[in-house]
């Protein structure tokens, strides 16, 4: 008896393509991707309190670049590169999610 | 002289006050939402008549916030003792009727107090959760409430069974009894647990979440795996507590009840049941029904990774843990989660000495970055520790797959498994086949005029030589190699020669699994 149901979608393994059924919680996994240099995501959601760098500034690494209000703290959100500051896509008083891209700075 | 009528229609009065819990309207606005009251649930779950409470006409003692005035019926718990099947059993159930069945310090130690009574009778002890959490204005009292009851989940476990049914909210410090108890309980629409509520989410993280979609009954079941049992209503989820309680003994020093033997009650057809190809999927509880008396089977945490089945059946009348990879879900794999689960329903069999059953059929480990940042070689590890710490019968029969670290895990021969059994399909190799003619193979392939024909040819070469259970029976890792029709007859014979195993650990303090 070989079942091949529509229920059952090919789940790849290292070995080739298995029958299966999928888990709503393995659907709602959170994939993984490669961190990009100089790209300052905020690390939980919260308000842009202040920002202190504007596009083209010349940044070093560790340099205040804003204040993220986030479980009642001001957070100082600090370069984590040296370089040019390429886009700033938040302002004082913004409402963020979680993983916004926030800054970006371009290696010199 | 003292007038006894008098002092009995006394007693009858104060009691039926008490009795009333919150008084009528807060009953009736627990019951528009599909609740009992905490005495009604009590008494629908035990046997008829015998249900004899204690502690009620205990008080609390705060002082603050105007507490001195008012009055709790039964400090918001009704705690007593009763039986299920004619056995002895320690109950509680949380008022929420009464101050939102809010825990303060008397209302902790009318729990506490059953559960010693459980511990020194031996009995198990049944906890239902219906509360607001801890009582605000007792402060501290309140909290040194629940380290109390969490001590004693700790010092009862693995001594007697701990059940605890969630019938309501279950928030903050509130949650962790549970979750220190063996099998927790949780009913559609009713059951409400988590840590911080919606409101903190919100205001702190900006979050906007229903309490349902945070810690409903259902995203316990499927996602966190907290709980071990989901039922539609509070009837059908005291059903499902009788039915564990058959399975299970009333504590490590005594078995648990026998029955006479049954055959399976099942048609399926145990040589029909399972696909040829590997990579086919099946229902692997179809093979438990094969095996298991009259096809009987409780399955414990079916909803949450379900790429594993656990649960208790019963052979020759004796109640058995099954253990079985489930192909039909993510092939089967073991992963975080189902290595959680796997690894604490062994130690609990363990500890109840219910020898385990287990059902090979898995390709490994699931791959992902998501699992390797989950931690999953320290889940994993639980697996690997729960079968060689058990000191059970411990029987495998390999079906069909048994990959590299996978074989390892699921109670093989190294773990300490007392027999394994294979059937002629089992394929016990260090990996699939193809992934194996990639690696061994791989220049070959590569440099082939035609490297499809060549990797096929290589391939089938691999499954000719090691995709079978003889490389691994030739070694003794396997006993024997059996016809799938008499894998029942077989696993009854193992469960008789081990029925008086002994097997004894080097003498420590306690171990140190990786969790």
């Amino acid at each position: 008896m070989e079942n091949v149901d529509n229920e059952f979608v090919d789940f790849v393994m290292a070995d080739g393509d298995y029958k299966t059924k999928l888990t709503q919680k393995y659907n709602q996994r959170t994939k993984w991707s490669k961190p990009v240099e100089g790209e300052v995501l905020a690390h939980l959601p919260g308000t842009i309190i202040e920002v202190k760098v504007k596009e083209g500034d010349h940044v070093k690494a560790g340099q205040l670049l804003l204040i993220h209000q986030a479980m009642k703290m001001y957070n100082r959100i600090v370069a984590p590169i040296e370089g040019i500051v390429a886009s700033v896509d938040v302002k004082s008083g913004d409402n963020i999610p979680k993983d916004y891209l926030m800054i970006k700075i371009k290696p010199e | 002289m003292v007038d006894l009528s008098e002092k009995i229609k006394e007693l009858r009065t104060k009691k039926a006050t008490v009795e009333l819990g919150g008084g009528q309207a807060a009953i009736e606005k627990q019951k528009s939402i599909g609740k009992m009251t905490a005495r009604e649930r009590i008494l629908s779950l035990l046997d008829k008549d015998s249900f004899q409470e204690y502690d009620l006409f205990v008080k609390h003692d705060g002082r603050d916030f105007g507490m001195d005035k008012k009055d709790f019926a039964g400090d918001g718990v009704v705690a007593g003792t009763g039986t299920i099947q004619g056995k002895p059993i320690c109950i509680y159930a949380q008022d929420f009727t009464v101050a939102g069945g809010s825990l303060g310090l008397h209302h902790a130690r009318k729990i506490t107090k059953v559960m010693d009574l459980a511990l020194k009778m031996k009995c198990p002890v049944i906890g239902i959760n219906d509360s607001g959490g801890a009582r605000i204005q007792e402060g501290v009292g309140a909290l040194g409430g629940y380290g109390e009851i969490f001590y004693r989940n700790t010092l009862s476990s693995g001594v007697i069974p701990q059940l605890s049914l969630i019938l309501g909210p279950c928030a903050g410090g509130a949650v962790y009894s549970p979750a220190l108890t063996d099998f927790v309980f949780v009913v559609d629409k009713i059951s409400k647990m988590f840590i911080t509520g919606p409101n903190v989410i919100k205001t702190v993280l900006g979050e906007d979440i229903s309490m349902e979609d945070l810690g409903g009954a259902r995203v316990h079941a499927e996602i966190t795996g907290n709980a071990h049992f989901f039922a539609m209503s509070e009837q059908d989820c005291f059903a499902q507590v009788r039915r564990l309680l058959d399975f299970i003994p009333w504590n490590n020093a005594e078995p648990a009840k026998v029955v006479s033997s049954k055959e399976p009650s099942t048609e399926l057809d145990i040589e029909q049941v399972i696909p040829s190809d590997p990579k086919q999927p099946y229902d692997v509880r179809d093979v438990i029904k094969c095996i298991a008396d009259d096809s009987d089977f409780l399955e414990v945490q079916g909803m949450w990774a379900a790429n594993i089945v656990i649960g208790f059946g019963r052979m020759d009348g004796k109640t058995i843990g099954f253990i079985a990879n489930q192909p039909m879900v993510l092939a089967g794999v073991l992963d975080c989660d189902s290595a959680d689960k796997v690894a604490r329903f062994i130690r609990f069999c363990d500890a109840f000495n219910i020898p385990l059953v287990t059902l090979e059929d898995m390709p490994g480990y699931l791959p992902g970055v998501d699992q390797e940042h989950a931690g999953v070689i320290r889940h994993g590890a639980k697996v690997l520790y729960a079968y060689s710490e058990a000191t059970v019968p411990k029987i495998t029969i390999i079906l069909r797959k048994a990959y590299g670290g996978g074989y390892i895990a699921m109670n093989s021969r190294h773990l300490g498994a007392d027999f394994v059994f294979a059937w002629p399909t089992a394929e016990i190799a260090v990996m699939g086949p193809e992934g194996a003619a990639n690696i061994i193979f791989g220049k070959e392939i590569k440099e082939a005029e035609d490297p499809a024909a060549m990797r096929q040819e290589k391939v089938k070469e691999y499954i000719d030589k090691f995709a079978n259970p003889y490389v691994a029976a030739a070694k003794g890792f396997v006993d024997a190699i059996i016809e799938p029709k008499d894998t029942r007859a077989e696993l009854l014979h193992a469960l008789k020669i081990s029925a008086l195993k002994e097997e004894h650990r080097p003498a420590k303090k306690h171990g140190l699994p990786p969790f």
